[in-house]
């Protein structure tokens, strides 16, 4: 595991319009670990998501990922520094197969990766995925739909990648699948940033977790910790 | 009246659906793409005219202008995306309208100021020129050539976004730029090819309707009304239906001319309203997005 962090976000400041979101969030994470960012409804996590991903109309602040400042960059810029984003809406695009919706996590790779090969790969991790792929991406039930959102931020093996809320409304049988997964990709030395409401669940497959409140860090600290912590999770992630 | 007669309307009607189908399909692509509607595409097709009038003349050769207008005002077209344009994305979709509502103005101004206000004639192409015997009548050659030109273009646009990577983006990110720009795309610079190959399109639509009309700076707003009808027929954005809706209305204006000549101008007007009434959406529109 690498000393210095593969992203550092320190002092981030986000605004919708008026309103004011992140009140200078800070946080590390170091290559190959898995962080869950948990804390109740409307406490920022998706927009800490968005203003990494040059999503927000207004963030200010510091935010390096692999040595690169990133809000100087516009938002499509930071894809080819290897960070994936899976955002909660899923945004698996109406009128194309799961194929096609596939195809699209690789359209602007570079040509290194050869689309067929790592179409018939990502499917083998991902064998619900296998049987459908001809079936317009939006046919498919919830979990699959995540699991293909999944597979498309996968399909150009980014460094890291940041994942919001992929448990939501999934049956049970697909979390467990889901875990199996994020797991597996920690082995190969993938580095997770997972935003969830489901806060034990986060809390089992992360290394550390960080609680955000009202836009701003609360706690730090390893995962099994804040995992027996039942005060903590109350204050902070009760919904 | 016999058959052969009714045919040979038929096919006239087509070779004016063409011209309709280019031109519309340009305006549908902007606004399917982009969001904006563009209300200089009138102006656009009547300077691809005068393009391609001035670049046959320069040249020589009707081939030539035919090739060089579209490039050259499609060109044109990114430039004013990228001056005007872009900076009112995000707006309400009454801005882009305005300007380019202006725009249109300035450019049949300029074209008066440069040109004249006068009629020019584009001469048809000596290859094209005269009448082909089809067994059941004559059909001028050059309104046939249209019909088949259109038809190739139609192809290698179908081809390049149904089976290349950069049809695969322009499809994906008319539905969801965001997710293409998280995915690594600069969706700017696919609004901008977009945007330039709409203006293109009217460009070529210009061109090839110079030989079949007068080139004047008028021209272009009644081309925009007629493709504004179209695209409100097929369904605002949609690609099948400006190709259908295009031959739809050419067929009828030319069928409608045959029996009831002076119907013949509001012919699509009334198809359009009752495809307004029946389908608010257009034949193959989205729902929800009502012209």
């Amino acid at each position: 595991m690498a000393e210095t962090a593969l992203l550092e976000i320190e002092n981030l400041h986000a605004w919708y319009g008026p309103s004011h979101i992140l009140h200078g969030i800070s946080l590390r994470v170091k290559e190959g670990e898995v962080v869950a960012l948990v804390g109740r409804n409307g406490a920022g996590k998706t927009t800490t998501l968005r203003a990494m991903m040059g999503l927000m109309p207004k963030a200010t602040g510091r935010v390096r990922f692999a040595g690169r400042e990133l809000l100087p960059l516009r938002a499509h810029q930071r894809f080819h520094l290897g960070l994936a984003y899976v955002p909660e809406e899923r945004r698996i695009v109406p009128g194309l197969s799961v194929r096609e919706n596939l195809r699209l996590g690789l359209v602007a790779a570079g040509s290194d990766i050869e689309e067929r090969a790592a179409i018939d790969e990502i499917a083998e991790t991902f064998p619900r995925l296998k049987e459908r792929l001809d079936q317009e991406g939006v046919t498919l039930s919830g979990g699959e739909q995540q699991m293909l959102a999944i597979a498309r931020a996968l399909i150009a093996r980014p460094r890291m990648i940041l994942l919001d809320e992929p448990s939501e409304g999934i049956m049970p049988v697909l979390v467990e699948e889901m875990g199996v997964l994020f797991r597996r990709l920690r082995d190969e030395g993938k580095t997770l940033l997972l935003v969830e409401q489901n806060v034990e669940w986060a809390l089992r497959l992360a290394d550390r977790a960080v609680i955000i409140d009202q836009g701003e860090v609360v706690h730090e600290g390893s995962a099994a910790a804040l995992l027996s912590d039942k005060a903590i999770q109350d204050r902070y992630c009760a919904v | 009246m016999d058959l052969s007669l009714i045919i040979m309307q038929l096919l006239s009607g087509i070779a004016l659906g063409a011209v309709l189908v280019i031109t519309a399909l340009g305006l549908t692509i902007v606004f399917g793409m982009l969001g904006v509607v563009n209300f200089a595409h009138g102006a656009l097709f009547m300077i691809g005219a005068y393009a391609g009038l001035y670049l046959a003349s320069l040249t020589g050769s009707f081939w030539w202008g035919l090739l060089l207008a579209p490039i050259l005002i499609g060109a044109f077209g990114m430039l004013i995306e990228f001056l005007l344009i872009r900076r009112l994305y995000g707006r309400s979709i009454d801005d882009p309208l305005l300007l380019t509502f202006g725009l249109s103005y300035v450019l049949v101004e300029g074209v008066r100021i440069v040109f004249g206000s006068d009629g020019i004639p584009f001469p048809t192409p000596p290859q094209l020129i005269g009448v082909l015997d089809l067994g059941i009548g004559f059909f001028p050659r050059y309104r046939l050539f249209v019909i088949l030109l259109v038809a190739v273009v139609l192809l290698v646009l179908w081809l390049m976004l149904e089976k290349t990577r950069v049809g695969l983006i322009v499809r994906a990110g008319a539905r969801d730029p965001t997710i293409m720009q998280v995915l690594g795309v600069d969706i700017g610079r696919v609004w901008l090819a977009i945007f330039g190959l709409g203006v293109a399109l009217a460009a070529l639509g210009g061109v090839l309707a110079g030989p079949m009309r007068s080139v004047n700076p008028e021209m272009g707003s009644l081309v925009l009304a007629e493709a504004f009808v179209v695209t409100v027929i097929g369904g605002l954005g949609s690609i099948v239906g400006a190709v259908v809706a295009g031959l739809m209305v050419g067929v009828s204006i030319s069928l409608v001319a045959l029996f009831a000549p002076e119907m013949a101008t509001i012919v699509m007007f009334a198809l359009m309203a009752v495809v307004l009434l029946i389908r608010p959406q257009g034949l193959f529109g989205v729902k929800g997005r009502t012209a």
